[in-house]
């Protein structure tokens, strides 16, 4: 057991590591991710009676907007000097990669998302914070950063990587985007409690264990050659 | 583990699409043995040692590492190999000590930090322990790629073209590396394209030839005279 949890850790260490000392990651996308914001507060005629329709569904526009830079960069920097090879040739399992990987990526997804949130209450003036709406954020980045760490590995070796991601990405995460913008949407435009989007959380959660299931066992073939 | 040949190698075939890269490769390599494969480009060199260090996957023949066959008990050869590539395979924004520490922990290796300091400054890095590796010169980088290579101090070592970039300080650790290595009963494959290479550090020779082996002869019988001419001649090597 030990010999599968060292490797995960030692991964999620690195990225962090690296992460911290170039700051390519996080600080690209949440750039990015307010200037999507931004936009869409120009964009869109969002008075005190509209924003809270408006609100989950730029929120999370933002969020996958932002979710595919972290994913694409998370494998770029494995593709520096090939020392994603590097990592393919220790006695590891496949599986520890992966879920290393993918731990990775939802914390930098997570970072990212929960940073952007005060800066949503500031430019809407409207606060979306909420333990439910974490709660949703938390069972969507899951399957974000599942189905993320998967493309992100077959893209990475792809001419054009950058397009092959969300062409891939985006049609098999449709289901938890929906989810999660529905029950994003109960939750900040009537303060619902828990029990009233259950629904969306059950699909989340189905969803989840889907991908949890199928994503690491691909992931396996796709990096043996 | 002294039974089995360190490698064995049976009508390995590797192609690309159309283009056959290895036909029918037969190779065994003894243990305590240095085995240099000369071949110019595209000869397929490459492919053969990503074959025996499981990069790729062979469309035929089979590959036997330390007595294991590698379409099996591949995290257990992946423990008994060191591998350099043409790419150092590591992380550029981390420095030369915390590269090694973190392969190192991955190949379960005890005392890490000592072994690291160790095998760094045995490769002449022992003033950049704390340098991130994208500030290193190529030269270094390629030090540092030997040097995670053995942290887990494999008895099996594969090396394609160890000599780029090197100057002859490192050229001279990488040999006596290799010495030492052979000496405590491991091997060594390297590929190269020089011949002073290949011939002045005193090992097995083999010539890959469009993806076959055409020539394999012990140290002790390779006539370097006629080798040096071959090679320069039909195969168009660097002396």
């Amino acid at each position: 057991m030990k010999n599968f949890f060292v490797p995960i850790l030692l991964i999620v260490w690195k990225d962090i590591l690296t992460e911290i000392r170039n700051k390519d990651i996080i600080l690209a996308s949440f750039v990015f991710a307010i200037l999507v914001l931004v936009i869409c507060n120009f964009a869109f005629e969002i008075t005190p009676a509209t924003v809270h329709i408006l609100a989950s569904g730029i929120l999370w526009i933002s969020f996958i907007f932002a979710g595919i830079l972290v994913m694409t960069h998370s494998f770029v920097v494995e593709n520096d000097l090939n020392s994603l090879e590097g990592l393919l040739l220790c006695p590891i399992s496949r599986d520890a990669l992966y879920w290393g990987k993918m731990l990775s990526l939802f914390l930098f997804m997570m970072v990212v998302e929960l940073l952007l949130l005060p800066i949503f209450a500031v430019l809407f003036d409207y606060n979306v914070l909420s333990p439910s709406l974490i709660l949703i954020m938390v069972l969507a980045t899951i399957g974000f950063a599942t189905v993320g760490t998967l493309f992100a590995s077959m893209s990475v070796n792809t001419r054009a990587r950058e397009i092959m991601l969300p062409i891939l990405f985006f049609p098999v995460v449709t289901p938890v985007l929906i989810s999660a913008v529905e029950a994003s949407m109960s939750i900040i435009g009537g303060g619902t409690a828990i029990i009233d989007i259950r629904g969306w959380i059950q699909l989340l959660l189905l969803f989840d264990v889907v991908y949890l299931v199928v994503c690491p066992w691909a992931f396996g073939f796709v990096v043996e050659e | 583990m002294a039974l089995e040949p360190a490698i064995l190698v049976n009508g390995l075939c590797k192609s690309f699409e159309d283009n056959s890269v290895l036909s029918n490769v037969d190779l065994t390599i003894d243990w305590g043995t240095q085995l240099t494969i000369f071949g110019s480009n595209g000869s397929g060199k490459t492919t053969l040692l990503k074959s025996l260090a499981m990069q790729c996957r062979p469309d035929g023949g089979s590959i036997n590492i330390a007595g294991r066959d590698v379409s099996r008990d591949r995290s257990t050869i992946r423990q008994n190999i060191g591998v350099v590539g043409h790419q150092p395979m590591l992380y550029q924004d981390m420095t030369c000590i915390e590269n090694l520490i973190f392969f190192g922990r991955m190949y379960g290796v005890n005392e890490i930090a000592k072994r690291a300091q160790k095998v760094l400054s045995e490769m002449g890095l022992g003033r950049h322990l704390n340098d991130r590796v994208r500030n290193l010169s190529h030269g270094m980088q390629k030090r540092l790629a030997i040097s995670r290579a053995i942290i887990h101090k494999p008895p099996i070592l594969l090396m394609d073209e160890p000599e780029t970039g090197l100057d002859i300080v490192a050229l001279e650790i990488v040999k006596s590396l290799i010495k030492s290595w052979t000496s405590k009963m491991g091997a060594v494959v390297i590929t190269t394209h020089s011949i002073e290479i290949g011939l002045g550090w005193g090992s097995d020779v083999a010539i890959l030839n469009n993806g076959a082996i055409v020539y394999r002869a012990k140290q002790e019988e390779v006539d370097q005279m006629w080798m040096r001419k071959t090679l320069l001649s039909n195969f168009g090597l660097t002396s």
